[in-house]
Order: structure tokens, then C-alpha cells, then sequence
């Protein structure tokens, strides 16, 4: 027997775009083609195309509307750990936009693009000095796909050597999803690595597991407490004396920048994380960009094409700038030359405005500010791993006596306009807040959201519920999250009726 | 030039809250022996030579504005309307994150429902995941969906040699590590149609996988081909161009499981090629195996409609090495990008596009025929895109034609050595008559010497 349910309508605070489409209603337009009208194969043709039908002032508003439901960088601090939410310069969204940039197709002949090849090839030269590899490329399209390609590039190593029986990563317990999830994606198995008392990989537990199956370690350092590993350079020795490899994160380099060189350490291969590090900025979810980074034995195995010099240069005529393959290429990881314009451009600016020197100086402002908020915050929330950190550091998202967990704490945040911290993550840390202020945040910012967090700790004791129910001076409030697994709506249409309207 | 908002004095004060006396002191747990390397780059440039040095490096370029372009395989030079980049540099969508917590983020949720709820309209299909880095990638993870369909069981993809060249080898590489044999041939096959095609899936075969229109820019229809496929049990994923479905039939009708493909003519620059956007479509049944992320509508605890990432278990960050794919950023703000694009175009719009490269591209192709000594390869029916053959080296027209300031066709002898002296030509909206005739001049020149 079924059950009629009936349900208030939910309120609808923004029509979707196709709620807002009237027949016959058109917005921008294109001129008539100034050709003869070639016959159109009929029996291909599509029948009816059900895109919406509005006005350029309509499509404006709406989505300038929904502009306004979002939280972002240029509204308030977002404290997100590993996460780097830095602000992002207003001039490298200008020079990537630069006609010469945006208007130019990848097949182009290279003579033709020499301005792209140059920048490409110094920031490929820039890129291996701040990290100490010998070669990078710049193809990935994102971390993960950094990630994925310093994987196979592992892969190709061991098997190149005819050494085929490594089958095993290595990924401590604090490691992001997506270290497995790259590892996985070539069919690796995964072997965790618990973390010891003080944040750093359990040396006896990786002994434990070093042997002659082992493809490597992929490495998170400063790991995703904020911890730097105190015994990076044996850990290292350890993985590589039983002819494996090191895979380094890099989704925590803005702590390192003229700090130290992840290759200086004896890492492997490294992704870079543009839209972290160099201020590419997130667009809701992405374009990132993941240059990868290797030393010396690996170059011949990175992805194809790098930018190479095709013809040396002197006093008189630039270098001609061009494509070259390594020896062992693991292949393309996507098409053409990865995300130039909108990461390559971006980070290329940002790098060039700060020097050697203003780059030391976001790295350490960067771990100063998390230790600010840490030191302000000891005392009030648990800090199960605390020591000098690096750009961020967790905190446990209780109250002593109380129910509360970090959801509510994070949500509560919210009401006093800031981003929550990353919560639940990393997954050792009971009730985690990850918090990563980075070194675009004032001091005053720092202490309004210390004595908030205070503030809530307070309100946890004496009103818990206005957590629970938090947030309250949002437009929205919690989400049923049952309610879209379940019914699965996942697009909309025209309405039906709607070529009668 | 700096962005850090802090003071020597402020600085002090928060030195002294953390107890120690420097900024050096914070490293420590740094090995001392390479702590505070000396990076070898040039010094930091102000804002202002920052941006002239940029603009010299753009200018030393020459761009499809300074050329007059002929060239697809891919990427296309197609209008932007003005709005799409002026909703896109809002800083509420660019310098947001990714929408993992959904009260304070309903515009990007939102923005991708609808980009989701577009996507599958233009395609036909049932459901549209949040977009992947490029079409080649998404190509791949539609192999990795029918891996994980078959549960490895089945172990033959068919790939059409017709699909783009740099898809197949991005597919080459994101399968290397599983026991997968690839068909993908490039030798033969050329000429035939998919029925030819038909004939290399057998009951191993998890996934086909075609192009429409095909690189060579024909318009096949691909109902049979999907209906032998699933006889033998086997998914069909198509990779199309979605300026192309405005005007002609979807996949989605013909039976295909998966559509991919890449998003960037609908309101994306050519960026020098990226970043980009991968469209990722396919059935309901498939979701819980789809890869990236997925928009699902809701109610919030006021009872408004509202939005969330939903079947967040296939992901990364939940599943680890069992996810579907170790997908975490996408392409956001691109998705952003051609919703935009599209409600701005609409119905009307999208389709005047369309008729426009197709009526262009035959006036091209008509008036390049009638040169002697040069002729279509082909007589299937065909979008915005033909290949030509030559009397000479695709290099040498090209060569000709850059110096008349034309940006000519794809060599597609690189990719297909029995194309040798065949060009792929790729006309759009943006090409006038005057310039189609000016390419057919410059060739017919260079056939004739």
C-alpha cells in the first residue's frame, strides 16, 4: 500500500535557468551566414533542441543573483586547511586575459607562438629551482592529475629496469584521498602507514613494510596536521634503500618556499598545485593546474611534449622555443599542453612579482599566522599534535562537556562570516578543524577569528542548540543531504507544457 | 611587490604570542643543512613592469586574431559573447571554493545543477557529472566506468581510429596499468563506416568508443553500430562536439551509454589550449559509477529548494583507493562558463551557430574542390570540418598561407601516415566569405606552381 505523503512545496529562492526560459525570447544573436545556404542532410538533423529562451538582461541578473550566494576569497577568510585559500592577485586575472594568451590555438605552428613557448619554458626553469628537480612538466590539469601522472611515472621507472614485482604504495594514514585514489587508479595496492606520536611517519612501521614489492611512498610533507616531518631525510633513506621511490605531495608547498627543496630532501617527483601555491584561484571547484616535478633518473620518463630550446639563442636572436619528448614518455596525460591560460599565465605573474625573496616571505608569513592562531587558541580547543607548526595545524572540534561536534563549530562560523576550517580531515584527528590562515590575512582577522572560535566554545556550554541549528544569518541554512541521495534529481527541463506557454 | 597585510610591529606582537624571537626560529624541524636555500630567480618585478613584461611576451605571439584561422582538431574559434567573462570574473564564483559546504554556497551549486541540466539537453542523456579537466580525459574515464562495469572481466576496448589522436593517446596512458588491449588501429579503417567497426567488438568487448563528428569532421549515424554493440553486451561511449548537436541528431537517441567531449566552444577561449572543459553524460543506471563530482537538488532546513554535492561515496576523499576516479579539482568554473554561454545563446542562438559553420564550411569545401588537383577525401556528409587533399605537403601550403596571414588546416599526415598531403580544415561562424576565398586563392596558388 502506498503511502500519500504530502509535503509543502519547498520555497524557491532563484528559478533555475530553465524555470526562467519564455518561448520565443531570444538573447544574444548571431548575423546570417554571408554564403550560399548549403541543403542540410535531413535524416540527421535533430528534431528539437530544448536549451532555454531569455533575454541578455535575464541571463545577467540571474546568475549575478546567484554570484551572491557564495561565500569566497574576495568576501572573507577561509581558513580551509590544505586548501591554501591565499588571496588571488586582480592583475594575473588581467595578463591571462591578454589577447596574444587567450586568442591563440595549441596547434599553432611554434614560430607563431614563441611568446607562450618562452613563458612556458622559464616557468618550467622556475619551477625546478624553487623545487630542486631537474625537469618538470607542466601537462597535469590539477593535483590528483599531477598525482596520477608521478605514479605512472613510478610505475614506468620499476618496470623499465625489468624490475616488475613492485606492487605496493606506501601512503601514511594523514595522506589525502586522492593519494590512494591515484594510486588505485593503476591497480597499486595501498599499504597505510600510521603516524607516530608527534605527527611524523612510525619509522618502525615503515621498516615493517620496506621490501622488494614496495613502489614507493608518497609523502605529504608538511604533512596534513601541519606537521614537518622531523625524520623526513630517513624516511627517505628508508623507502629508497629498499629500491623504492618518493612521491612528494605538493599540495603543502606554500610552507617550503625558499624554506626548503623537496629535492634537496631526495624526493623523487612532486606535483606542484598552482591554484594553491601560486594564487591560480579555485573558480568554485577548479581549473587547477599540477605541474609535476622530477630529479634526475625520472626525466626521461615524464609526460610528452615538454618546452624545450630547439635552437640556442644569443646577444642578438631569442632562442627558438619548441616541443621535445623524453626518451621513456609514460605518454599524454591530456590534450595539448595543459592549463595554460588560466593556471601557466596566472602563476607565471605571481611568481615573477615576487622574487626569491618575496617568496621566502610568503612561506614564513604563511607559518607564522597558523601559529598565531594555534597559539591563541591552545587551551580552548584540543590540540592533540601540539608543537611549532608549519602553514596550518588541527585542532579537535569539542567542548569540554558538551555534545557539540566540529560540523557544529563549523557551521556556527559561518554566522559570523567565516569559512569553516576543513572538518573531519585528516581522519587520525578525532572531530578535526584544520585551519590554514595562509599569509594574505591580516592580524586583526586573526584575532576576530580566534575570539569567535572562543566565543563559540562559550556558546557551546551554555546554549548548545544555536550550534546544532547553526547557521542561522545565512541565506540557507542545513542541507538534507538524505533527500538528494535518495531521490537522485540531478538536471531539470522545460516544463512540459512549455511550447504552450 | 607583496600581498601580505602584516606590519614589522604586528609581526612582533605575534612572535612574542608564539614564544619565539624570529620568523626564522618557526623552522626548526627543518633540516639545518637545507634550510633557507638562496633561489636562483630573477628579482621581484612591481605590478606595473609585471604587466608590461606580460603584455611583451602575449604581444610576441600571433594570435587568431592577428591570423585569419583555419584550424580545429579540437579547439575552435568560436564567438564569446560579452556577458560570459563578465559573470566570470565576479569574485563570488572565481575566489569561491569547491562547494563543500552548501549554506554558503548555493551559487556555485547552482550554476553547475544548471550546467548538468544543459549538458544533458544538448546530449540527450540522463545525467551530467560537474565537468573533468578536458574531452581526452573524460574519453579515458569513460574506459575506466566500463573497467569497473565489467568488473575487469571484460578486457577489449574498441576505439575508432577516427576518434582525435591525442584521445586515443591519453586513453593509451590512463590505461597503462590495467590488462586492457586497446583496438584502435590507425592504419586501416579510414574510409569505411561504422559498420566496419561493428565487426571488432565481440563478447570481450567492454567499451566502444567513437567520435561524432569524426575527426575528419563526418557526420555518421552510429543507431546500428550502438545496436550490435549491445547485442554483444558491450557499452558505446560517443565523444562529440556539442556545437554540432545543435543541429543534428544526439547520441543519446542512438542508444549510447556514454557522451563525452569537450566543452570548449561553448563560450571558452582556445587559451592556447586550456584549461578547457570536459563534458562527462551518460545513463542513470551508470551514476554510481560515474567519475568527479555531481550536483543533486534538495530542500534546506527553511524548506527552500536548494543544492548539494551528492553521491559523494564514488569520490576520493570518502572511497580512497576505492574510488571511482581520483578526481578532486575539475574544470568549475568553465562549467560556469558554458552555462552561461548557453542560456545566453539559447535555443535560437546555438542553432544559428551551427548553421553558420556548417553553410561555411560547405562554401569552403565546394569552392577548395574545385581546384585542380585537389579534392574533399571524403563524400560522407560532414559538420564544420572536412579533409582535403592536396597536390603538395600540407607544410608547404601552410607555409603559403601564414605568409598571406592565414593560419591553414592540421597536417593529418602527422597522425595517419596513409593521409600524407591530406589537410583538415575547420571553418566556423568566425570566417567570412572574404576570407574563405582568400584561402581558396592562396591554395589554388600553391596547387598551380
Amino acid at each position: 500500500m502506498t503511502e500519500l505523503i504530502l509535503t509543502e512545496e519547498a520555497k524557491v529562492v532563484e528559478p533555475t535557468i530553465f524555470d526562467l526560459s519564455s518561448p520565443g525570447r531570444t538573447g544574444v544573436t548571431f548575423p546570417d551566414p554571408d554564403v550560399p545556404r548549403a541543403e542540410l542532410p535531413d535524416s540527421m538533423l535533430r528534431a528539437d533542441l530544448p536549451l532555454p529562451e531569455l533575454a541578455e538582461v535575464d541571463v545577467v541578473r540571474h546568475y549575478t543573483r546567484l554570484s551572491k550566494f557564495n561565500y569566497s576569497v574576495d568576501d572573507g577568510f577561509y581558513p580551509l586547511g590544505s586548501c591554501t585559500m591565499k588571496y588571488n592577485p586582480k592583475i594575473n586575472e588581467d595578463t591571462c586575459r591578454l589577447p596574444g594568451f587567450l586568442f591563440t590555438h595549441p596547434l599553432q605552428p611554434i614560430e607563431t607562438v614563441q611568446g607562450n613557448l618562452a613563458l612556458m619554458h622559464t616557468l618550467q626553469e622556475w619551477l625546478k629551482e624553487i623545487s630542486g628537480f631537474a625537469a618538470v612538466t607542466l601537462q597535469p590539469a590539477a593535483g590528483a592529475h599531477g598525482e596520477f601522472t608521478g605514479v605512472l611515472i613510478m610505475r614506468a621507472y620499476h618496470k623499465s629496469r625489468g624490475d616488475d614485482k613492485r606492487v605496493k604504495m606506501l601512503i601514511p594514514d594523514s595522506a589525502h584521498g586522492t593519494n590512494p585514489a591515484s594510486s588505485g587508479m593503476i591497480g597499486l595496492d595501498v599499504v597505510q602507514i600510521p603516524s607516530d606520536a608527534r605527527g611524523n611517519v612510525d619509522i618502525e612501521a615503515l621498516k615493517a613494510q620496506c621490501d622488494d614489492t614496495v613502489v614507493g611512498i608518497m609523502l605529504t610533507n608538511p604533512n596534513t596536521l601541519g606537521m614537518f616531518d622531523e625524520h623526513v631525510e630517513e624516511v627517505i633513506k628508508i623507502v629508497h634503500d629498499c629500491g623504492g621511490l618518493v612521491y612528494g605531495d605538493g599540495a603543502n608547498l606554500n610552507a617550503l618556499l625558499g624554506i626548503v627543496r623537496p629535492g634537496d630532501l631526495g624526493i623523487d617527483v612532486m606535483h606542484f598545485n598552482l591554484h594553491k601555491t601560486f594564487a591560480v584561484p579555485h573558480g568554485g571547484g577548479g581549473p587547477g593546474s599540477g605541474p609535476v616535478g622530477v630529479a634526475a633518473h625520472l626525466a626521461d620518463f615524464l609526460p610528452a611534449p615538454l618546452v624545450g630550446i630547439l635552437e640556442e639563442g644569443d646577444d642578438e636572436l631569442a632562442p627558438l622555443f619548441g616541443f621535445v619528448t623524453p626518451e621513456k614518455s609514460i605518454g599524454r596525460m591530456k590534450a595539448f599542453h595543459g592549463h595554460f591560460g588560466g593556471g601557466l599565465v596566472r602563476a607565471f605573474t605571481y611568481i615573477v612579482m615576487h622574487g626569491p625573496d618575496g617568496l621566502k616571505d610568503i612561506a614564513q608569513y604563511a607559518v607564522l599566522n597558523a601559529n598565531y592562531v594555534q597559539a591563541r587558541l591552545r587551551g580552548v580547543y584540543p590540540i592533540p599534535y601540539d608543537r611549532i607548526c608549519m602553514h596550518e595545524f588541527v585542532a579537535e572540534g569539542r567542548v569540554e562537556g558538551t555534545d557539540v561536534r566540529a560540523l557544529d563549530i563549523a557551521k556556527r562560523l559561518m554566522d559570523y562570516n567565516f569559512h569553516p576550517p576543513t572538518n573531519y580531515f585528516p581522519l587520525i584527528v578525532h572531530e578535526a578543524l584544520m585551519i590554514e590562515p595562509t599569509e594574505t590575512e591580516n592580524k586583526d582577522t586573526l584575532d576576530r577569528f580566534a575570539d569567535v572560535l572562543i566565543q563559540i566554545a562559550e556558546e557551546a556550554k551554555t546554549d548548545p542548540d544555536l550550534l546544532k541549528s547553526a547557521p542561522h544569518n545565512t541565506k540557507f541554512g542545513r542541507m538534507d543531504e538524505v533527500k538528494a541521495a535518495r531521490e537522485l534529481v540531478l538536471c531539470c527541463w522545460l516544463p512540459e507544457d512549455y511550447s504552450n506557454q | 611587490m607583496s600581498y601580505i597585510p602584516i606590519s614589522p610591529k604586528e609581526r612582533e606582537a605575534m612572535l612574542a604570542a608564539i614564544g619565539v624571537k624570529s620568523l626564522d626560529d618557526l623552522f626548526e624541524a627543518v633540516p639545518a643543512a637545507h634550510r633557507f636555500p638562496k633561489l636562483d630567480l630573477p628579482p621581484a618585478l612591481t605590478e606595473m613592469e609585471a604587466a608590461s613584461e606580460l603584455a611583451e611576451l602575449a604581444a610576441a605571439n600571433e594570435s587568431t586574431r592577428d591570423l585569419v584561422s583555419f584550424l580545429g582538431a579540437g579547439m575552435y574559434n568560436h564567438y564569446i559573447p560579452s556577458v560570459v567573462d563578465h559573470i566570470l570574473r565576479r569574485g563570488e564564483f572565481y575566489t569561491a571554493y569547491t562547494p563543500y559546504q552548501p549554506e554558503i554556497s548555493q551559487g556555485t551549486l547552482q550554476a553547475i545543477f544548471e550546467y548538468q541540466s544543459l549538458m544533458t539537453a544538448l546530449t540527450g542523456m540522463e545525467v551530467s557529472n560537474a565537468s573533468h579537466y578536458d574531452g581526452a580525459t573524460a574519453a579515458a574515464e569513460a574506459v575506466n566506468l566500463a573497467w569497473a562495469q565489467f568488473r575487469g572481466k571484460r578486457t577489449k576496448v574498441v576505439v575508432s581510429p577516427t576518434v582525435h589522436p591525442q584521445y586515443r593517446q591519453v586513453i593509451r596512458t590512463y590505461t597503462q596499468g590495467m590488462e586492457l588491449e586497446l583496438a584502435d588501429e590507425t592504419g586501416a579503417g579510414l574510409e569505411s563506416d561504422p559498420a566496419a567497426l561493428a565487426e571488432q567488438v565481440d563478447a570481450n568487448t567492454a567499451l566502444v568508443i567513437v567520435q561524432y563528428p569524426d575527426f575528419f569532421g563526418r557526420v555518421y549515424d552510429y543507431t546500428q553500430l550502438i545496436e550490435t554493440a549491445h547485442e554483444k553486451g558491450a557499452l558505446v561511449c560517443v565523444v562529440v562536439n556539442p556545437t554540432a548537436l545543435a543541429l543534428f541528431k544526439t547520441p543519446g537517441e542512438m542508444g549510447a551509454d556514454i557522451v563525452v567531449g569537450e566543452g570548449q566552444p561553448l563560450g571558452i577561449p582556445m587559451w592556447y589550449g586550456g584549461p578547457s572543459l570536459g563534458f562527462f553524460t551518460t545513463r542513470k543506471k551508470f551514476v554510481h559509477k560515474m567519475a568527479g563530482r555531481l550536483v543533486g537538488e534538495t530542500v534546506d532546513n527553511r524548506g527552500q529548494k536548494a543544492y548539494v554535492l551528492t553521491l559523494t561515496a564514488r569520490e576520493q576523499h570518502i572511497k580512497r583507493e576505492r574510488a571511482t576516479s581520483n578526481i578532486c579539482s575539475n574544470q568549475g568554473l568553465l562549467a560556469l562558463a558554458s552555462a552561461v554561454y548557453l542560456s545566453l545563446v539559447g535555443k535560437s542562438g546555438l542553432r544559428q551557430v551551427a548553421e553558420s559553420c556548417y553553410h561555411k564550411a560547405h562554401y569552403a569545401a565546394e569552392q577548395l574542390s574545385q581546384i585542380d588537383g585537389v579534392g574533399l577525401c571524403f563524400s560522407e556528409p560532414f559538420f564544420h570540418e572536412f579533409a582535403l587533399c592536396l597536390p603538395v605537403p600540407v607544410e608547404e601550403v601552410n607555409a603559403h598561407l601564414l605568409e598571406h596571414g592565414i593560419l591553414g588546416g592540421y597536417d593529418l599526415g602527422q597522425d595517419y601516415p596513409s593521409l600524407k598531403d591530406h589537410m583538415l580544415i575547420a571553418v566556423t561562424e568566425m570566417n567570412s566569405k572574404e576570407e574563405i576565398d582568400a584561402l581558396v586563392e592562396v591554395i589554388a596558388e600553391v596547387a598551380h606552381d
